[in-house]
């Protein structure tokens, strides 16, 4: 049931073309039950997973390569999935009133609904190669959504990035796992986290921490590789509020809290993440004060954020990891909130320039309430949410392990990096919606407020609120277990709001103070960091120009090897077949010319096999092209006369058919070509023509006989020959051969004809510069 | 491509229904007798390849009106919904299974998922073939 559950929006996806064209611009609401289905459903395990018992079920899928479906669902996954579906569930709902009718609305349900499905498959996986699966997945689906709109050029190029990015860090994390998977011995997580931190001592330790650490950080947009997550910007403001704040980018944190019990607690984990994280907080809020595009400006308060989490899971402390996940839990209600009221902006004034917006206030109260509320908690203003999580992360990164330069470093540019999320905190509520409206803008002006959109954002809001005064509402049943999931060992820290007159709370009130009197001051704050990033090296040209140089090494070399001639190409390719197949043949000595069995040859094959070394060379050369189109045929017709002899019918049957069937296209696409007239080629080319092709010849035949004679093991002919009829019902142990025993390998037969068949189709018809249209 | 021939298109016309029945034959005693997924399917776009040679391209559309990229897509449906349908009932991927049951005229006849993947893969064929031929033949000629 569970599985059935997390499979849930997968199998949703197959209902959504009936249900399209009937509901038409109400088909959100029908896809918002099943996020709101499993989050109930997901909500109904807290009670055991809190009392420590996580859920774990198996399913074998390739156990011989120790890949197996297993579930495990400890207090961090299940804290995960009810933000993955509850948020969700308030994302669909809000995209019904945001999405305009013209929208492919049943396209963007269903690549919301991967999404979710694949994501809820990450966190909830016991087994490492199943979460690899699934991240990628995350990533395509990310890649649909991004590119949503892909008739603009900016879409299509974030798209890209985004999915470059991500894809590269997912390749280096699967490596990191083989690495583990090389100490541990297992890919499986209940296996792995038992081993505890016994990896740490080990010589692959290093290179798997590196990996696993490069998956982590592209997809949470760590720096420097979190400039896909400004473009990404480019995708629908539900698709923003949903995947790249609240879950997606988190997918990393996931990974981080998963790994610390095994990667954790070594210097190396500590400098390296800490130090990434704490650069990418300062980085992201310094970036972030001077955007004009408020989700510009939100992305990179994202990144910021994001830099927060990490930095808290580099400090490995029992404290930090409490932090983290409950920062985590609370980022994703204030910055989902955030992003759809930014999409509220932008839905009725037509804009999201910052330096158009004002005043807004005034036309939309309760948006404005709504926006200043969440926008406090992330500023670490009290009785919100996030100050709560805030203090916990000043204090945290007080009571750091060990000594050096990290004891007073780390809590410095922890409260640098807060006061500028404090700045632009305070720039997007009251640049946008204080002061008096703007007399010479263009921009519409709003009707009031929107409650279609804005219901979401006010149930986030007030969780904000809830939190912020009782924060122990969440301590036992959430925060906790899923701390406990992430660390291995017994958790009793506890959420309350007043710690008392200490450190952290000194550190708040420098932000703040000091955050006022920046953000009095914006236009000075604004230039200064305009004018460090022109001084600054450009990470996003660098990427740029890599893409560039990639493609125009890829043409120099294409141009080198792809002549224009099929005939060359054709030597290249047996060329190398002939000195890689021929070349093992002779160095391991499998060449093997004793025969043994060989069926009796009469005069029916004599005289068949001359007739198909006839058609052979007819083929070669016959002068016009239709007689050795016939001459091809007939070599085939023979072969079909041979199966009949050796007594088999399915092969003779098909072939017949087949040959037939591709005599046709054949002369249909003959119609196509020009005449064939004789071309000059030099004596040379002939020469090595011949050559290639006798060699080739000679390999294959070597190779039968060789094969023939080679006998290491019972034949499997045996084996299928007893077993097809009781183990797979059937008389034809041919056809029992291709459908049963070896069902997956004809599954990918025929998805290799459907993509043959569809490259056919996109090739004929997506030419450019051809007469029709493709349909 | 087409030929004018009044006893090609008749044969054609007619012969169409008794290949389409041969196919579906071959496909259905495929588990037990020489047949299958993949002779069916190829019988069938035999079949269709035929209709195409006698009569013109609008009127086989007329006449066959199915998409064959919309096959192909129902027949992987077909392929990989077994392999599924029998993770979900029995924990493996594509674990086939099969029964008897006795039937009032045919007597004992068997069943299988078996089958079922067979269909998927007849899908898969008719639907590719047709859409090759129906890409290529769409084309106009080189030289006209």
């Amino acid at each position: 049931m569970l599985l059935l559950a997390i499979l849930l929006p997968f199998l949703a996806v197959f209902i959504l073309p009936i249900l399209a064209p009937i509901l038409q611009r109400k088909l959100g609401w029908a896809i918002a039950v099943v996020p709101l289905f499993l989050f109930f459903y997901f909500a109904s395990f807290l009670p055991q997973v809190a009392g420590g018992v996580p859920v774990i079920i198996d399913y074998q899928w390739v156990p011989q390569m120790g890949i197996n479906f297993s579930i495990y669902l400890d207090g961090l996954a299940l804290l995960f999935a009810l933000v993955i579906t509850g948020l969700g569930f308030f994302i669909v709902a809000y995209s019904v009133s945001y999405l305009g009718k013209e929208e492919n609305l049943s396209n963007f349900y269903t690549f919301i609904l991967l999404f979710m499905g694949s994501m809820l498959g990450v966190v909830t996986t016991g087994n490492l190669l199943v979460l690899y699966i699934f991240w990628e997945l995350t990533s395509v689906s990310s890649f649909l959504l991004i590119g949503f709109w892909f008739h603009k050029e900016e879409s299509r190029y974030g798209a890209l990035k985004s999915m470059l990015i991500t894809v590269f860090g997912g390749l280096a994390m699967l490596a990191g796992f083989i690495f583990i998977y090389l100490i541990t011995g297992s890919f499986d997580l209940r296996e792995i986290l038992a081993q505890g931190g016994q990896l740490t001592g080990h010589v692959y330790y290093l290179p798997a921490l590196i990996l696993v650490l490069l998956g982590a950080f592209t997809k949470s947009a760590q720096f420097p590789f979190h400039i896909w997550l400004p473009n990404a910007m480019e995708a629908p403001t539900p698709v923003s509020a949903y995947l790249h704040s609240a879950t997606m980018v988190k997918a990393g944190l996931y990974l981080l809290a998963r790994m610390t019990p095994t990667l954790g607690g070594t210097p190396e984990w500590f400098s390296i993440v800490s130090g990434v994280g704490l650069v990418t907080l300062c980085y992201g809020s310094f970036m972030a004060v001077r955007q004009t595009d408020l989700k510009a400006l939100l992305a990179f308060s994202t990144i910021s954020q994001l830099g927060l989490i990490t930095a808290l899971f580099g400090f490995s402390t029992k404290l930090a990891m409490v932090a983290a996940v409950f920062h985590i839990l609370n980022h994703a209600t204030f910055k989902g909130a955030l992003f759809m009221v930014v999409g509220i902006v932008d839905h009725e004034t037509g804009t999201r320039d910052i330096r158009q917006l004002r005043g807004l206030g005034q036309y939309m109260p309760v948006t404005a309430l709504v926006i200043g509320i969440t926008a406090f908690s992330m500023a670490g203003i009290p009785l919100l949410s996030g100050f709560v999580s805030k203090e916990m992360f000043f204090a945290a990164s007080l009571a750091l392990p060990g000594v050096g330069i990290a004891q007073w470093l780390f809590p410095t540019m922890a409260v640098l990096g807060s006061i500028f999320t404090f700045l632009y905190s305070m720039m997007l509520v009251f640049n946008v919606f204080g002061g008096k409206p703007k007399a010479n803008t263009n921009i519409i002006q709003p009707q009031g407020d929107h409650y279609g959109m804005l219901w979401p954002p006010i149930i986030l809001a007030t969780i904000n609120i809830v939190i912020g005064i009782f924060p122990a509402v969440v301590q036992d049943l959430l925060v906790l277990p899923a701390a406990i999931g992430g660390y291995g060992e017994a958790i009793s820290e506890r959420l309350i709001l007043w710690h008392g007159l200490g450190m952290p709370l000194l550190m708040s009130g420098i932000v703040i103070g000091v955050g006022y009197l920046l953000f009095m001051k914006q236009k000075s704050v604004i230039a200064l960091v305009e004018g460090v990033q022109n001084h600054r090296f450009n990470l996003n040209v660098l990427y740029d120009r890599s893409l560039e140089w990639l493609n125009d090494s890829a043409t120099w070399l294409t141009a080198k090897q792809m002549t224009g001639f099929l005939r060359d190409y054709m030597v290249f390719v047996m060329l190398w077949f002939i000195l890689s197949v021929g070349g093992t043949l002779l160095y391991k000595g499998g060449l093997n010319l004793t025969t043994l069995d060989l069926s009796p040859v009469g005069p029916y094959e004599l005289i068949l096999a001359l007739v198909l070394i006839a058609a052979a060379f007819g083929v070669a050369l016959l002068p016009t092209r239709l007689a050795a189109i016939l001459s091809l045929s007939s070599a085939g017709a023979v072969m079909f006369l041979f199966w009949i002899n050796l007594r088999a019918p399915d092969l003779a049957l098909t072939q017949l058919i087949v040959e037939t069937v591709s005599t046709v296209l054949f002369l249909l696409a003959f119609a196509h070509l020009p005449e064939l007239t004789k071309e000059i080629i030099p004596k040379s080319q002939k020469l090595i023509n011949m050559a290639v092709a006798g060699a080739s010849g000679l390999l294959i035949t070597l190779l039968l006989i060789s094969g023939n004679a080679s006998r290491y093991y019972e034949p499997i002919a045996d084996y299928y020959l007893q077993q097809s009829l009781p183990l797979g019902g059937g008389h034809n142990v041919v056809n029992v051969v291709l459908v049963d025993f070896r069902g997956f390998d004809t599954m990918g037969e025929i998805t290799v004809i459907a993509i043959a068949s569809l490259a056919v189709f996109a090739l004929i018809k997506l030419r450019p510069g051809k007469r029709g249209s493709a349909k | 491509m087409r030929m004018e021939s009044i006893i090609f298109q008749t044969i054609a016309r007619q012969g169409l229904y008794v290949i389409m029945v041969f196919s579906f034959f071959l496909l259905g005693r495929g588990h037990n007798e020489p047949g299958g997924g993949f002779i069916g399917g190829l019988m069938t776009a035999a079949a269709i390849v035929i209709q195409y040679l006698a009569f013109d391209l609008e009127m086989v559309k007329k006449a066959l009106p199915f998409d064959g990229k919309k096959l192909v897509a129902l027949g992987l449906l077909f392929a990989v919904g077994t392999g599924l349908g029998t993770m979900l009932a029995y924990g493996i991927f594509m674990d086939h299974s099969f029964t008897h049951i006795i039937l009032p005229f045919f007597g004992k006849v068997e069943l299988t998922t078996a089958f079922l993947f067979d269909v998927g893969v007849y899908l898969v064929v008719v639907g590719g073939t047709v859409t090759i031929i129906t890409a290529v033949g769409e084309e106009e000629p080189w030289n006209s």
